[in-house]
């Protein structure tokens, strides 16, 4: 029964390092992404350096979030067994209004609905006991 | 410069099927194909002395144990998923013309159907998901778990920016299935696709539907490369390896945050390939694109160069890429129709057309052929062939 669980866990983020510390913000209530010191462009997923400058230095800047939809899938056949009850469920590509792609999910929107250029804005949602995930919804302006 | 310092002397593959199985390991699958490459170039297997696996299917030391090749002298393994094959025939010219080794063997195979499906290694297993600790805590929480549902994040950018139609992913499909049907070795000969059919099959990841996706196969597939001057001893007239390169999208490891979002591996390499070959795309005269879902085809062909960016939709309709069309594609029926068996054959039904040797499906007056590899999240691999 356990094992039966555990098969159909959802998968999870590692809470360590970089990409825990964007977990820890999302579990705040905050989304945030890293922040070059010394060029000032934003960047995800979460990397060591800059990769425009090479600057080891960065801050955890919060996200307006608030963006578009770029790209996006309507999952009707799940491949994973912990999606099968989420299906049909719709993936996207979210570029928010700081200039970062982020790959997320597109919630309360019917497969019907989504398109390229929408306006979306951020919803974090509590999967786990520590997880919350920054999910989009379609823009209520 | 490795122009014609090296060609491909053996080709080698095992049957193809889904149900019930192949009834054998994956070593001895990759096995059965390997002894069937190095028999066809008519060498004895301890004359093997280079060894470059697939990734995650098998290592260089047991298959050098397996085949009493005592003297291993170059094994390597390009971490490229599907572009590997092409990416290790370059890294295995690179070592037969610079004497690193006399003949090496580039074997592949699984079993793709009975055995674990990629849909389970690429969600459980992070040595085999492109992207690594990234795809574990960006991708798979949000229920992006598998290869379809990654592509079709590209595929619907381009349907969006250049008006790519899902008829147009539909020529692709029956494309492949039209040559599988002039294949008897193809799992779907025998099984003709319509445009309504495609149409009407299950969406799976939109836009991809069941028939835009590649047939999951148990089976094996090898080539033998030598140098140039040992190639004129051997059994079978050798392939010329005119120009061949391999390269990757940036960054390769993340697919969402890429600068020009349509660049891929090949955009780098076919440049350099068809450069160190000394021809342009007008001059192949057929070419198989690994075709692990109809978009990629497309894609491949405008980035390949062999029309521009945003034209490939169109290239792919009213035949452009069937026998007699303007660059036949996938002559054996592809990776949708034919079987997918990691790309390798994609290489082997090249050698066949240059050689003269694929039957009902030959291009006439084959000379110079492409072969392409793509992978993991868009890596790429080119090599320009000639007979
Ligand atoms: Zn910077």
């Amino acid at each position: 029964m356990n094992a039966a669980r555990a098969d159909h866990a959802k998968p999870l983020p590692a809470l360590t390092g970089l990409a825990g510390e964007f977990y820890r913000w999302c579990a705040q209530g905050e989304l945030r992404f890293q922040r070059c010191e010394d060029c000032g462009r934003h960047r995800h997923v979460p990397r060591e350096l800059c990769a425009h400058c090479a600057s080891s230095k960065w801050v955890w800047a919060r996200s307006s979030g608030r963006g578009m939809v770029f790209s996006w899938t309507d999952v009707v056949r799940p491949l994973h067994p912990a999606f099968a009850e989420d299906a049909p469920y719709a993936p996207v590509i979210v570029e928010l209004d700081e200039g970062v792609r982020m790959l997320s999910r597109v919630v309360d929107c019917a497969a019907g609905e989504l398109a390229i250029g929408m306006a979306v804005e951020l919803v974090l949602t509590q999967v786990s006991d520590q997880v919350w995930l920054p999910y989009f919804r379609r823009s209520k302006d | 410069m490795l122009r014609d310092k090296a060609c491909i002397v053996g080709i080698g593959e095992t049957p193809f099927c889904r149900k019930p199985g192949s009834g054998l390991s994956e070593m001895g699958i990759q096995l059965q194909a390997a002894l069937a490459a190095i028999e066809d170039a008519g060498l004895k297997p301890a004359q093997i002395d280079g060894i470059l696996p697939f990734p995650n299917v098998g290592k260089s030391e047991a298959f050098a144990a397996e085949l009493g090749c005592s003297n291993l002298r170059f094994a390597a393994t390009v971490h490229m998923g599907g572009a590997a094959p092409v990416a290790s025939l370059r890294a295995a010219a690179m070592a037969v013309a610079s004497g690193v080794a006399d003949y090496v063997l580039v074997p592949g195979g699984w079993n793709g159907y009975s055995g674990a499906r990629v849909r389970e290694t690429a969600a459980n297993d992070l040595n085999s998901i492109p992207g690594g600790a990234i795809a574990r805590d960006f991708y798979l929480p949000f229920g992006l778990t598998a290869p379809p549902q990654w592509y079709a994040l590209m595929a619907r950018r381009h349907m969006h920016e250049f008006g790519t139609t899902e008829e147009q992913l539909g020529a692709v499909a029956i494309a492949m299935r039209r040559h599988a049907q002039l294949n008897p070795a193809a799992l779907m000969y025998g099984k003709p696709l319509t445009m309504e059919q495609y149409l009407a099959s299950p969406m799976i990841s939109s836009p991809y539907r069941l028939f835009d996706c590649s047939l999951e196969t148990d089976g094996g597939a090898a080539f033998v490369v030598t140098s140039a001057e040992r190639a004129r001893d051997l059994r079978q007239d050798p392939v010329f390896i005119m120009g061949a390169a391999a390269s990757q999208p940036y960054p390769a490891d993340e697919i969402c945050g890429r600068p020009d979002f349509h660049r891929i591996g090949l955009s780098t390499a076919a440049p350099e390939a068809f450069r160190m070959a000394g021809v342009k795309p007008e001059d192949v005269d057929f070419a198989q694109i690994y075709d692990c879902f109809t978009f990629e085809v497309i894609q491949q062909l405008e980035e390949a160069g062999f029309c521009a960016r945003g034209e490939g939709g169109a290239f792919v309709e009213n035949g452009g890429i069937e026998l007699g069309g303007r660059l036949p594609v996938n002559t054996h029926g592809g990776l949708l129709s034919q079987a997918h068996v990691l790309g390798i054959s994609h290489v082997v039904e090249a050698v066949r057309q240059l050689r003269g040797q694929a039957d009902a499906r030959q291009v006439t007056n084959a000379e110079i052929g492409v072969v392409t590899g793509w992978g993991d999240f868009g890596d790429g691999s080119i090599a320009i062939l000639r007979r």
